[in-house]
């Protein structure tokens, strides 16, 4: 892989050239809370935010968006306006890198996805580290590194980011900027390894993920289930949130006055009561244990039967915003049998 | 480059989306039983209409402009193309709209979807069909193609029971079959207020007393309400099916038919593409299944 290293007082500089591959979006803080949004000028990015309160899913399976436009004369035609959009998202976390990786098994294999792939393939990645905090456990989940799924990813060495280049046109970009990128010596190795290992250790929150499928088989019908069925509120928060639900609803929107509309598609939760409800009134998940236990089960054991790991990357976000505090690590270790203190 | 890679997926919104609906016209609302039409439709496209096949199980996504899309499966059999036929009885929106539709209207289909029966399993073995109620919707098309192609299977035998003849769906159809030599076929009401019904009254697990089959030899296909799979896969099992010989068609909401939208999940499964057919053994494994 081709490694280079940006002064930090000239990622400004690199970030107004950036603008020529498409408008730069970056975390942006409001009220102290981050979120991804498109830069009035680079001032406003806050690349020391610990996480955005909507991941950058938004971008690629974006909360609401039109499939088809249907007239009575063509029936449903592609709706296209908004794919060929060329985004620049600045400072996306390793863990979030990862659950666009997870979105493209999702979205990228059997069936593909159009829509998906036709803004993946338009918006650039640029990654770049991050501290965790007392919500993180992407370790775990085997995602507090990104090997694949970026453009660019920056990697802080005190002065400099080491810059990892992922793609072709990561490359551009840094030949675009020329002379702001220089070589990597041996001592920004040593101090990459050194800053590495010491991240590792300021994880608060652990789990083991080896063995989970069997663990969720076995406890299937543990008491757990009914507990945290009487806990949710079955708002969906922690499926916003998330950086890897990808379920969705589809509806057709007559305009008022005439037969022609859209065919939307919109973000769905297996928490709402609706979810695997059919026509005639059967539902086949009724309680909200069965709900909160099917997102769980779903995401530790169902996801990895069908494509080899868990739809979980650990960013932390369902713990941050569960209003009744339902703690997936500590669900998770009191389903092994292990109490861990800081997850209570 | 990237300007060319742009324009090839932009095209694949345009030509390879999964999700594109085909216009097809309603050639025939047949009113077989009340809230139960059978409808018949041929894309618009003569040339999708030409070539459009199934696996007999299988479903396609109907959609009701302006209303939305629903799964349904697909009733008729691949042997006989050119048209589809869906039975459908009207329990939801779509449903209702399709019910408003007269002959000549226009709808929208695509698909087909899901894994349909395992053929090349079910030729040359027997073949035993247990249908109670709308379950010989996804039944009929599998009944046809057996009928169809009549040397690659063993005994054909068709159960079907309804809960008065009134309710009997494509009554005509099976009762015609019943005196047939090639194929066995067993039906039954639960009850006959109306006192015409010449064949047998009694629920559907009674026409086991009349059947004489070699389970080793044999696959079942079973549809039908939740009464119809608490009584007979229990019969099955007692005959010495095995759970791998026992198949059954399973209803889920669906919003895209292709695995992507999570609603149909059971268990670890999507019902729509590694569904909505799934053995008894599956059935056992996959929480909530039935």
């Amino acid at each position: 892989m081709k490694i280079l290293k940006l002064e930090k007082g000239k990622l400004d500089l690199f970030a107004s050239v950036v603008q020529q591959f498409g408008e730069v979006h970056a975390p942006t803080e409001h009220e102290g809370k981050f979120s991804f949004k498109r830069l009035n000028s680079w001032s406003e990015a806050r690349l020391d935010y610990n996480r955005t309160v909507l991941p950058p899913r938004k971008y690629f399976l974006p909360p609401r968006e039109t499939l088809f436009k249907y007239r009575e004369a063509t029936g449903y035609v592609p709706a296209t306006e908004d794919l060929e959009k060329r985004v620049v998202l600045f400072g996306v976390h390793a863990c979030d890198i990862h659950a666009l990786n997870i979105l493209d098994e999702v979205f990228g294999k059997g069936y593909l996805d159009p829509y998906y792939l036709t803004r993946r393939k338009n918006i650039t990645i640029i990654g770049i580290d991050c501290t965790p905090d007392e919500h993180c456990f992407c370790r775990s989940m085997r995602a507090d590194f990104a090997e694949t799924g970026f453009d660019l990813f920056l990697k802080d060495i005190g002065d400099h980011y080491l810059t990892f280049v992922g793609t072709a046109r990561g490359d551009d970009m840094v030949i675009a900027t020329g002379p702001l990128f220089s070589e990597v010596t041996h001592s920004d190795i040593v101090e990459y390894k050194r800053r590495s290992s010491q991240k590792c250790d300021t994880f608060k929150l652990d789990l083991e993920i080896r063995d989970l499928p069997e663990i969720f088989e076995l406890e299937y019908q543990a008491d757990i289930w009914e507990e945290l069925g009487e806990k949710c509120l079955s708002c969906g928060n922690c499926s916003m949130v998330c950086p890897t639900c990808y379920c969705y609803d589809v509806a057709d929107e007559v305009k008022l006055g005439s037969h022609d509309g859209d065919r939307v598609r919109l973000w769905d939760s297996c928490l709402f009561a609706t979810h695997a409800l059919v026509a005639g009134g059967e539902n086949f998940r009724k309680t909200r244990s069965s709900r909160i236990k099917f997102r769980f089960y779903h995401k530790q054991r169902g996801f990895v039967a069908e494509y080899g790991r868990p739809s979980c990357v650990g960013c932390g976000r369902c713990i941050e915003a569960c209003p009744v505090g339902i703690n997936i690590v500590g669900v998770i270790n009191r389903l092994r049998g292990v109490e861990h203190a800081s997850t209570d | 480059m990237h300007q060319q890679t742009e324009t090839t997926l932009h095209r694949s919104v345009v030509r390879e989306n999964p999700y594109q609906p085909h216009m097809a016209r309603i050639v025939r609302v047949y009113n077989m039983v009340a809230d139960n039409y059978l409808f018949t439709l041929r894309f618009v496209d003569e040339q999708i209409a030409g070539t459009f096949t199934h696996r007999p199980g299988q479903f396609i996504m109907l959609s009701l402009p302006g209303t939305g899309e629903a799964p349904i499966s697909i009733s008729s059999s691949p042997s006989r193309p050119g048209v589809l036929e869906l039975c459908v009885r009207r329990v939801g929106r779509v449903t209702n709209a399709l019910y408003r539709c007269r002959t000549n209207d226009l709808v929208a289909i695509r698909g087909p979807y899901g894994n349909g029966f395992p053929m090349e399993e079910l030729m040359g073995k027997n073949v035993l069909l247990v249908a109670g109620g709308l379950g010989i919707a996804p039944l009929r098309s599998l009944l046809w193609y057996a009928i169809d192609n009549r040397g690659r299977f063993e005994n054909i035998t068709v159960m079907y029971g309804a809960r008065t003849p009134q309710d009997m769906l494509f009554r005509d159809e099976l009762v015609s079959l019943v005196g047939r030599t090639d194929l066995t076929c067993l039906l039954t009401v639960d009850e006959d207020p109306g006192g015409d019904w010449k064949g047998h009254i009694g629920l559907l697990p009674q026409l086991f007393d009349y059947l004489a089959i070699r389970p080793e030899r044999t696959c079942a296909a079973v549809c039908g309400p939740p009464v119809v799979y608490r009584f007979i896969l229990k019969r099955l099992l007692d005959l010495g099916f095995t759970k791998d010989r026992i198949l059954m068609s399973l209803e889920r909401r669906m919003r895209c038919g292709v695995g992507k939208c999570g609603h149909c999940s059971v268990g670890y499964k999507y019902t729509c593409i590694h569904g909505p057919i799934f053995t008894y053994w599956d059935a056992i494994n996959l929480p909530e299944m039935i």
